[in-house]
């Protein structure tokens, strides 16, 4: 579906990040680039200083449970001088999910990797303050997760085990 | 091992931490606008640091678009920014449009106009009222009560809803503008100037009113982008960028209009940038009406928008159309997109990921309000405990858009 774009900004980093960078995209006019976790932050450092992308969108995750690795992190900047966008993504696999943080470098990035934390579980090495944002501090479990079911009473009957039975499932 | 904690362990300016009294600013508070608790820090009546504590609202729509169609989750969309519904659901549809690449009629791009500056006066008008109510103003609550009464009139007439008006569709809106609607809404927008006169007439030289916001809150341009702040925030510390303008969408581009700017970055500013879009979005009203083009206000494309009622008792073809829509939608393609508006609050963006079935895979939400909210603790270190109010009031925002 994707179109390998032909984006000038898209070769830059291409000719700067090699290897590190794994794949680029053009959908429907969005520009995005997949990097390795380990390039995250030079990546980041170069799209502020050198290209002007000065404006912090939003950070995100997408939870792909058959996939390995299974969490896509995605953050997304803007420069409001070229009126460009672009979208940063990186990877983290389970059992410890964990990426940069980009917030020495986008501080507004703080409370959104925050929220990212808490519904999805990933863990942002060097952030300042990451803490549960929307849920309880008590909160168990991660909502957004797949694997974490968002309706409906989950219901054991008297010859089933509950050992059997992941924690996240058993939850309402 | 003994250890002494001494006062320059805290730095020269300050008392030791110990002395500070922490006070609970909500949940219940009625300037919070909702359910926030900000933890104030303070030294006497100064603010020393603050920690707002948001979430009371959350409600996982983030989650619940995950388990609806694409259509099934219009209803959702309006009910986070419960101030400003019609925004959020053209944000909502045109990401949905993005994805599949639907072309919307130009009439549907016309009401959709018409109904997102409705809305964004509407909300507006609340903030004047609510933010004004929070200082003591209490007169301007209820003109601005009884002038947002006008728009929800208009809602109801068009949509038989008054907030949540869930009016589009992919590819369009649900129906056309009924019978008397535009009569009403040229005596709107008739009526309007002079209601925004009287009321800047009560507080834009107001003594008071300039005292309780003149520098006060300040951000300044480089502290507005490093925060991430969006819409009037943004606009009223001196950057000029509305999505409107920057990346017009719904046809913004034959309109015109001038983006609402000040300088100083201060509360004051921020309500004259309101003010100040109120009035032109009553321009953007009168030459959408002007122009209001004919035609059909839903694609044709009958893969993803239903046939007219009449079209089934006649053509095979239409039932099936029907039956599929209505029981499983349609399916978009595999990828991601973001698409944005400029709600009254700033850039509203919807991230949507597709795995190609018939519901989102993933659904983020950009909510303005969330990022607008995040640069308090700053805004408030070495402001009164007073101040405090009016910065808050300021911000506009609303805790369903923070929470989701």
């Amino acid at each position: 579906m994707s179109v390998r774009p032909t984006d000038a900004l898209v070769q830059r980093i291409g000719d700067r990040f090699k290897q590190a960078l794994q794949e680029s995209s053009d959908f429907r006019g969005d520009l995005s680039v997949v990097v390795e976790p380990g390039a995250l932050m030079e990546l980041a450092r170069y799209l502020k200083e050198d290209e002007g992308f000065d404006y912090f969108l939003y950070a995100t995750a997408v939870d792909w449970p058959a996939r390995n690795p299974r969490f896509t992190l995605v953050w997304e900047v803007r420069s409001l001088a070229n009126k460009t966008r672009i979208r940063i993504k990186t990877t983290a696999t389970m059992p410890d999910p964990h990426a940069p943080s980009l917030t020495p470098v986008w501080p507004a990035a703080n409370w959104h990797e925050r929220e990212t934390w808490d519904l999805f579980g990933i863990r942002f090495d060097g952030h300042p303050d990451l803490r549960r944002i929307l849920m309880p501090d008590t909160w168990e479990g991660f909502p957004l997760r797949k694997d974490y079911v968002s309706f409906g009473e989950p219901v054991i009957f008297s010859d089933q085990k509950l050992e059997g039975l992941e924690p996240d499932a058993i939850r309402g | 091992m003994e250890t002494r904690i001494t006062q320059e362990a805290f730095g020269p300016e300050h008392e030791p931490e110990s002395e500070w009294m922490e006070l609970n600013m909500g949940p219940q508070h009625p300037s919070t606008h909702g359910v926030l608790r900000v933890r104030l820090k303070l030294d006497g009546e100064i603010v020393r640091d603050a920690d707002p504590d948001v979430g009371y609202l959350h409600t996982g729509f983030e989650k619940s678009f995950e388990d609806k169609t694409y259509t099934q989750g219009i209803t959702f969309s309006d009910r986070m920014d419960y101030l400003a519904p019609p925004i959020n659901n053209v944000g909502f549809v045109m990401a949905v449009e993005k994805l599949i690449g639907v072309e919307v009629p130009p009439r549907a791009q016309a009401i959709r106009v018409l109904m997102m500056e409705l809305a964004r006066i509407a909300s507006h008008e609340l903030w004047l009222g609510t933010a004004g109510l929070d200082l003591g103003v209490y007169s301007g609550f209820f003109y601005a009560w009884r002038d947002r009464e006008l728009v929800l009139d208009l809602n109801e007439a068009y949509s038989g809803v008054r907030m949540m008006t869930s009016f589009t569709r992919v590819g369009g809106v649900a129906w056309d503008l009924p019978e008397g609607w535009i009569d009403q809404l040229q005596r709107f927008i008739d009526v309007m100037p002079k209601r925004i006169d009287d009321f800047e007439a009560m507080l834009t030289s107001n003594p008071i009113w300039r005292q309780r916001l003149e520098g006060i809150g300040v951000l300044s341009r480089d502290e507005a982008i490093e925060t991430g702040v969006t819409g009037p925030m943004l606009r009223a510390s001196g950057i000029d960028y509305d999505v409107r303008k920057a990346f017009p969408y719904c046809g913004y581009e034959q309109y015109d209009f001038q983006v609402a700017l000040a300088r100083n970055g201060d509360c004051y500013d921020r309500y004259r940038v309101r003010v100040q879009e109120m009035r032109e979005s009553l321009k953007i009203l009168q030459q959408a009406l002007d122009r209001l083009p004919g035609g059909p206000w839903l694609t044709s494309d009958r893969k993803v928008a239903l046939p007219p009622r009449a079209e089934l008792s006649k053509s095979m073809e239409a039932v099936i159309h029907h039956f599929r829509l209505v029981s499983e939608g349609f399916k978009g393609p595999l990828g991601d997109v973001y698409a944005f508006v400029e709600s009254p609050r700033g850039e509203l963006g919807f991230y949507l990921v597709s795995d190609g079935t018939n519901k989102p895979y993933r659904m983020k939400v950009r909510p303005p309000s969330f990022c607008n909210l995040q640069p308090l603790k700053k805004m408030v270190q070495g402001v009164l405990v007073a101040d405090v109010i009016a910065i808050m009031g300021s911000m506009d925002f609303i805790l369903g858009d923070v929470d989701r």
